[in-house]
């Protein structure tokens, strides 16, 4: 088999890919995809939200899977379900399985790196206590409750307070659960201000911040956590302890792109983000490889990543229309200071910057009254205002053609976030 | 007189806003720094509104599906969203259901009805 283009994973990326490299001219592509269908995360996110910046509207999880997913087959874009990519080569050949083509492989002039990104679980904590059953991560609770019609417990004590957490204390309690706290280690929530508000506040759930599980009882099934809180070395202090009675505790403890494949072909991967990392293409390490979405940074909008897909396709066609291989590199590395943790892209060769193109960062904590500036060899091309800026909450800054072209022999490219 | 304790959701700045209430009118709200959150302020204390999403069972489904995901068509008052969802126990729908389909009609007497958000064949 042979394809120009491979995008592997059917979720928000990889569809938003696939329409915006077929839109560019591609009429060879293929999109494999593990799960029985396409539409990847959004399947099971059945509130709404999505799509505000998109399409003007505000739609579930599936509705706006669905428009992509309708798009897809609009222009006869070929996919596989139920098929697992097993290894990617460094010179892109694709080793995927499914129970039809058994295993084989793929020949791609480009690949969309589009796997998304997995929940951290209560290994990666090191939580003290027995191993009962009652334990899940908040997105396993969630495709129990939306699409398998399960409830996972009756009284439920939810650990850190990231969106789909925020999300799932609503949604259980709906469904008649009792969910008696949220406790977040840091001083600040994970989560989007519009989900503590309509998932917590709403239903008079807590949100105790700067707490943590320190110890899970139960033999069989989890029958009660205790929380203390901690100091700011994030350590618990002692005599805060507080007992809950609790058949089930949720763990909405942060995600990790999932870059085993990545990895595996070896593309150089961000240790900030673990995610690759990209150039102004979205191009990672290896040249015709390119990634998108959650497998390339967490974001908390699907419009954005939608976005971002759409520019990875969009790259990888001109990838294939080159022959191949681009022109030689000359890629200025963006700096930066006084907040961000880091940027996607790292690096910017500006003779492939189109009409503009969207940094993204986060910042490391929450911070009032900064102002942002992009640097171009010292001139301010950018500046603005922002009254509060979190880590729960992604930034961006336009970077356009008309400010590279007064800057012909860019050296370097700044970000400084400075109090205003 | 009441004093009510609200977020702004508007942006994450997420500014304490304090509404002072005399007999369900408003006297006085404070804390907010921009018009917005006024406004948000206003709708929340005199008429708060939610769209409420749950999943219902769906039977006969070739791609064995066991639910269908749905949503209130537009907004409905805060104070009837346990009623929402209560009013959608034991609903079992025959597939196939498609996005749009009223997976119950004027849900829990709001006038508004619940519609399916997925497409299950």
């Amino acid at each position: 088999m042979k394809y120009d283009i491979v995008i592997i994973g059917g979720g928000p990326a990889g569809l938003a890919a696939a329409v915006a490299a077929y839109d560019a001219g591609s009429r060879s592509i293929l999109i494999l995809e593990r799960d029985d269908k396409l539409g990847g995360i959004l399947n099971q996110c059945i509130h709404n939200g999505f799509g505000l910046h998109t399409f003007k509207e505000e739609l579930t999880g599936p509705e706006y899977a669905e428009r992509f997913i309708d798009q897809v087959i609009e222009r006869g874009i070929e996919y596989k379900l139920l098929t697992m990519v097993l290894a990617i080569s460094g010179d892109k050949v694709i080793t995927a399985m499914n129970k039809i083509d058994g295993l084989f492989t793929i020949e791609a002039g480009a690949i969309v790196l589009a796997m998304g990104c997995r929940e951290r679980s209560r290994g990666a904590l090191n939580i003290p206590g027995f191993r009962p059953a009652g334990i899940y991560s908040a997105g396993t609770a969630q495709r129990l409750v939306n699409m398998e019609g399960y409830m996972p417990g009756r009284k439920v004590v939810i650990l850190g307070s990231g969106d789909i957490g925020l999300i799932m204390a609503r949604r259980m309690t709906l469904e008649g659960a009792k969910v008696q706290v949220v406790a977040e280690l840091m001083p600040y929530s994970g989560g989007l201000k519009r989900n503590i508000v309509q998932c917590l506040d709403d239903f008079g759930i807590p949100l105790k911040l700067s707490h943590t599980v320190v110890n899970i009882e139960g033999k069989e099934r989890v029958s009660g956590v205790t929380i203390a809180r901690v100091d700011d070395k994030n350590k618990p202090i002692p005599g805060t302890e507080e007992h809950y009675d609790c058949d089930t505790l949720l763990l909405s403890v942060g995600l990790i792109p999932e870059n085993e494949l990545s990895r595996g072909m070896g593309v150089e991967i961000n240790p900030v983000t673990n995610g690759p990392r990209v150039n102004e293409s979205l191009e990672t390490s290896i040249p015709g490889v390119f990634a998108a979405g959650n497998v390339l940074h967490v974001h908390d909008l699907v419009d954005y990543v939608s976005e971002e897909a759409a520019s990875a396709g969009r790259a990888a066609v001109a990838f294939v229309e080159a022959g191949g291989r681009e022109e030689a590199r000359n890629e200025i590395p963006i700096t930066f200071e006084g907040g961000p943790r880091y940027t996607v892209p790292v690096a910017i060769d500006p003779k492939f910057v189109g009409d503009s193109l969207t940094i993204r960062f986060r910042v490391g904590g929450v911070m009032r009254d900064r102002r942002v500036k992009l640097i171009l060899d010292g001139d301010e091309v950018v500046k603005r205002r922002r009254q509060v800026m979190a880590p729960g909450e992604m930034e961006e800054i336009k970077l356009t053609r008309d400010m590279l072209d007064k800057h012909p022999d860019l050296k370097t490219i700044h970000i400084k976030v400075e109090e205003a | 007189m009441e004093k009510i304790n609200l977020t702004c959701i508007n942006c994450p700045l997420g500014c304490p806003v304090q509404v002072t209430m005399d007999g369900g009118e408003i006297v006085e709200i404070t804390g907010y720094t921009c018009p917005r959150g006024e406004q948000y302020a206003r709708k929340e204390v005199t008429n708060p509104t939610r769209i409420v999403t749950s999943s219902v069972l769906v039977y006969g489904s070739q791609s064995g599906a066991v639910t269908v995901s749905c949503k209130t068509k537009s907004d409905v008052p805060k104070g009837k969203i346990f009623d929402v969802v209560a009013a959608l126990k034991g609903v079992a729908l025959p597939a196939p259901v498609h996005t749009g389909d009223v997976v119950v009609s004027n849900v829990a007497g709001t006038g508004v009805d619940m519609i399916a958000t997925k497409t299950v064949k």
